[in-house]
């Protein structure tokens, strides 16, 4: 019986391994192509393959030693001397040193990414804020400055709103300040790498540069109540142009009123001013 | 020490098999083995009958914290379909469907059931006081009427738990319960009695777990039989008594978080709620307060509380793998130490659960760095775990099974640990499903798992039979089977994006494609639920009808198995003296056997003899 135990516990870590490698094929895997599309959601990813490669590596080579271990174990009998030890000094000493050389490494080879993410000194010099995302239950709201503008702290008359649609510009570092108007969410966009929470009375700016142009999902990413599920949002980067142009659109849409602009119409606003 | 009699039951068919050293009194007659069952019931002092209670009470919990996992699952998988049993019962009202108001409300109080009346209870509540007295050769605890309120205090916070349920269909706030959702009672609809009640059955525990760990660390540095020095003490008793320090320091910061919160709920301050703050059209609050302070205060205990759900498994894991590889313990002090800096390290990486909080980044750093090096005591633990079964005769019965498992599963759980403290990568991973992996891998994997081995290993010492082996063996299979269908999965989805504590994630397109695969999980889930159950019936069953058996039948060398199965009042019919370490199996010195109990004197000429034989 030992011998099947030890192989049920190899035939484990293989299925395990195996399943992990066949997760790309069936799209288990990071979503849309696989790949991120800002500039710190690549370095994120080349970071985890770093570490997916570390722990895989410790993964197969400890489940390596508890297979030949367990193997070995179930074939000693009551006659055979078992290996009486109290350990090892050298031993205990170079799995000690060694893990703790790789571990320090992880920890300051990530430093740097998360320093430019994070740390203010070190965002982008040419940030654009683009726009103030609101969270609130169970929504998004933005406000953009008016074409040309920039973005004030508090609301202007002329600023623009879109709800659950977040646009920005591609190939330029761009910043949202983020905000809550009642409890605490966050927003997550699985392609770009980023996630944020909203803090109740902080202002958090977080920025990011989108690469490619295209629509991202976002979703919510702190339990916000009952419809934490439904904050369904997106975010829509698109060339320089583009963004300005669909701002001078939504600026016009905005303050549409529906009154026909007759030259009559014109003429007597003008007599009042 | 004193030498009450045990008490006079039945005497033991055939109760002295394994006792082959004749060094205790043959003379006095083995308890009824169900002499601590029947004291279940009553508000005794005798730390193995509240070892026992604990036991039972949390193995029920475990059954409900299931049952609420298993409805989670259900909408996972089959998302607003008609919920078989509940859902013509509990869900009539919302046509048989779990509303999203009920899934958030399952997945906190699953994590609430599960983490404060299943894991912490069972390890430092069931098995730290039904073992410290037995194997340090104490006749109880230092404080026993302290021990057995901290059992009955677990009642107020259960009734708490389970009243909480009917107020505005439970607290849906997450077993974190991060405000202002939980601070401000419009917050959700689970946000007001219910909240307040979850708070109050909180502390509750907290209280409890206090009156424990003081008892544990008076009674394991007071009360050790002679020659029981520190570094002879089982590994189990070390785990219990840096298990309580970890509680000591770390629960009164809870439990003041617990009251200003309520405090914020009930007086009107505000140490967590900011100014003009809306919540469903309530009138702005006044504020001034700051809801990073909850996450700070209640991380500061709940990191360490993580450890207090791992280190006492570990410590019993290392007993049981040095018992059934008939070797003993390798690297027993560096095993020790490593302990001790899990627990000195577990209390300054909580910021990592707020990578993505908002707190200042140089914080993050200083957190990542602390968090990864957290991994290095662990990685010792294993290695040495592994050079402990290296070369050993293994017996592969159940105990052993769930103990290989442990550690099989503590180095998945441990691995993907690293991909959450390295910080760029947790940005990513941050509340998704590869979170909800990691920590099942940890507490159900390994703490669970361990818990399932030790259940077995000190079972005869409870009732005086064994449990069924086959039996044992069956439901370790299918476990573990089923929970590598149900968890393993999660890793990936995590990679993909899905987030944790969401009724319905397949409404984005991204996700979609996921469905299937939480549809096996579930059904996987499923089984593991039910499987639960051979447990159950082994437990209850052997209880009646298990093999008898007599004082060491697992030939052991723990002094508590130079007590009678099950130790009457007082545990010791013959005043233990503890000459060895706890793990000298197979040592030259013992002559034909392969262990060498604690209490074993070898003499000095003998020992010379044998040093001398070896060079």
């Amino acid at each position: 019986m030992g011998r099947f135990w030890a192989i049920f516990f190899i035939l484990a870590a293989v299925v395990t391994v195996g399943f992990s490698a066949i997760g790309p094929e069936f799209r288990w895997w990071f979503p849309g192509d696989g790949l991120a599309h800002s500039t710190l959601g690549k370095k994120i990813d080349d970071l985890f393959y770093l570490i997916l490669i570390i722990v895989s590596v410790t993964y197969v080579g400890t489940h390596i030693v508890l297979g030949y271990v367990l193997w070995r174990g179930a074939g000693i009998q009551k006659s055979d001397k078992v290996w009486f030890s109290h350990g090892s000094h050298a031993l205990e000493v170079i799995w000690t040193i060694v893990p703790s050389g790789i571990l320090l490494f992880i920890a300051f080879y990530q430093m740097d990414v998360w320093r430019n993410y994070r740390v203010k000194a070190y965002f982008p010099k040419k940030t654009a804020a683009v726009a103030e995302v609101t969270a609130r239950q169970f929504e998004w709201r933005i406000r953009y400055p008016a074409p040309g503008k920039i973005l004030q702290p508090r609301p202007q008359p002329d600023d623009i709103y879109t709800v659950n649609d977040i646009r920005v510009p591609a190939g330029q570092p761009v910043s949202i300040s983020l905000r809550s108007d009642d409890v605490q969410h966050a927003i997550f966009v699985p392609g770009l790498r980023v996630k944020q929470d909203a803090v109740p009375g902080l202002v958090i700016p977080v920025w990011f540069e989108v690469t490619d142009t295209g629509t991202y999902d976002m979703v919510c990413a702190e339990l916000c109540g009952w419809g934490h599920y439904k904050m369904k949002a997106q975010v829509v980067a698109s060339s320089e142009e583009e963004f300005e142009a669909w701002k001078v659109n939504a600026a016009k849409e905005q303050s549409y009123d529906g009154v026909p602009q007759t030259p009559e119409a014109v003429a007597a606003k003008a007599d009042d001013e | 020490m004193s030498t009450v009699t045990p008490d006079v039951g039945h005497p033991g068919a055939g109760g002295h098999d394994h006792d082959s050293h004749g060094h205790h009194g043959h003379g006095h007659a083995e308890p009824s083995p169900l002499s601590l069952l029947w004291q279940l019931p009553t508000f005794s002092c005798d730390h193995k009958v509240i070892g026992l209670q604990f036991l039972i009470t949390t193995l029920m919990m475990l059954m409900v914290g299931g049952a609420l996992a298993l409805g989670v699952r259900w909408q996972l998988a089959f998302p607003w379909e008609r919920m078989p049993i509940l859902g013509d019962t509990v869900f009539k009202a919302d046509g048989g469907q779990i509303a999203p108001e009920t899934y958030t409300m399952l997945v906190t109080m699953h994590a609430s059931v599960m983490i404060f009346l299943v894991i912490i209870p069972i390890l430092a509540g069931a098995f730290g006081n039904f073992l410290i007295p037995l194997q340090i050769g104490a006749d109880d605890m230092a404080f026993p009427t302290l021990n057995m309120l901290s059992y009955w205090f677990m009642w107020p916070a259960i009734a708490c738990f389970g009243a909480s349920f009917f107020f505005g269909g439970g607290p849906a706030g997450g077993w974190t319960s991060y405000p202002l959702l939980s601070a401000l009672q419009q917050a959700a609809p689970g946000s007001g009695m219910a909240q307040t009640l979850w708070l109050v059955g909180l502390t509750l525990i907290g209280v409890s777990s206090m009156m424990g760990s003081v008892n544990y660390m008076t009674t394991i540095i007071n009360m050790r039989a002679p020659g029981m020095t520190l570094f002879r003490m089982p590994l189990t008793i070390w785990s219990m008594f840096i298990t309580a320090i970890l509680q000591a320091f770390a629960l009164p910061v809870l439990t003041a978080a617990g009251f200003m919160l309520v405090a914020d709920r009930t007086l009107g301050t505000c140490f967590f709620i900011p100014s003009g703050i809306v919540v469903n059209n309530a009138a702005p609050t006044v504020g001034g307060g700051q809801p990073l302070l909850w996450q700070h205060l209640f991380w500061f205990y709940s990191h360490p509380a993580v450890y207090i759900m791992l280190l006492p498994a570990m410590g019993m894991v290392s007993d049981m793998l040095a018992c059934m590889s008939r070797k003993p313990i390798f690297g027993y002090k560096p095993m020790v130490y490593s302990m001790a800096a899990i627990a000195g390290l577990g209390f300054i990486v909580w910021g990592h659960h707020m990578f993505t909080s908002g707190m200042n980044p140089a914080l993050g750093m200083t957190f990542m760095v602390s968090t990864i090096l957290i991994a290095l005591p662990s990685a010792v633990k294993t290695f040495n775990w592994l050079g402990t079964m290296w070369g050993g005769r293994l017996q592969f019965n159940a105990v052993m099974l769930n103990c290989i498992a442990f550690v099989s599963m503590f180095i998945i759980g441990g691995l993907s640990g690293i991909f959450m403290a390295a910080v760029p990568v947790d940005i990513y991973i941050h509340d998704t499903y590869f979170i909800v992996a990691h920590f099942h891998y940890v507490i159900f994997g390994a703490t669970l798992f361990g818990c399932f081995g030790a259940i077995q290993f000190w079972f005869p010492k409870m009732f005086g039979r064994m449990m069924n082996d086959t039996l044992g063996q069956i439901h370790f299979a299918i476990t573990f089977i089923a929970f590598n269908c149900t968890f393993f999965p999660m890793h990936l989805l995590g990679v993909a994006g899905f987030p944790r504590r969401y009724a319905d994630p397949y409404h984005f397109p991204y996700l979609e494609h996921l469905l299937p695969l939480n549809q096996f999980m579930t059904i996987a889930a499923i089984i593991m639920g039910f499987a639960q159950f051979l447990l159950l019936a082994n437990f209850f069953g052997s209880m009646f009808f298990g093999k008898r058996c007599g004082r060491n039948p697992w030939n052991a060398n723990g002094l508590e198995w130079t007590t009678p199965s099950p130790p009457g009042h007082g545990n010791f019919d013959i005043p233990p003296v503890c000459y060895h370490g706890p793990y000298e199996y197979s040592s030259p010195l013992s002559h034909d056997n392969d262990f060498l109990p604690q209490t074993e004197y070898v003499p000095l000429a003998q020992r010379q003899a044998i040093a001398q034989a070896g060079h």
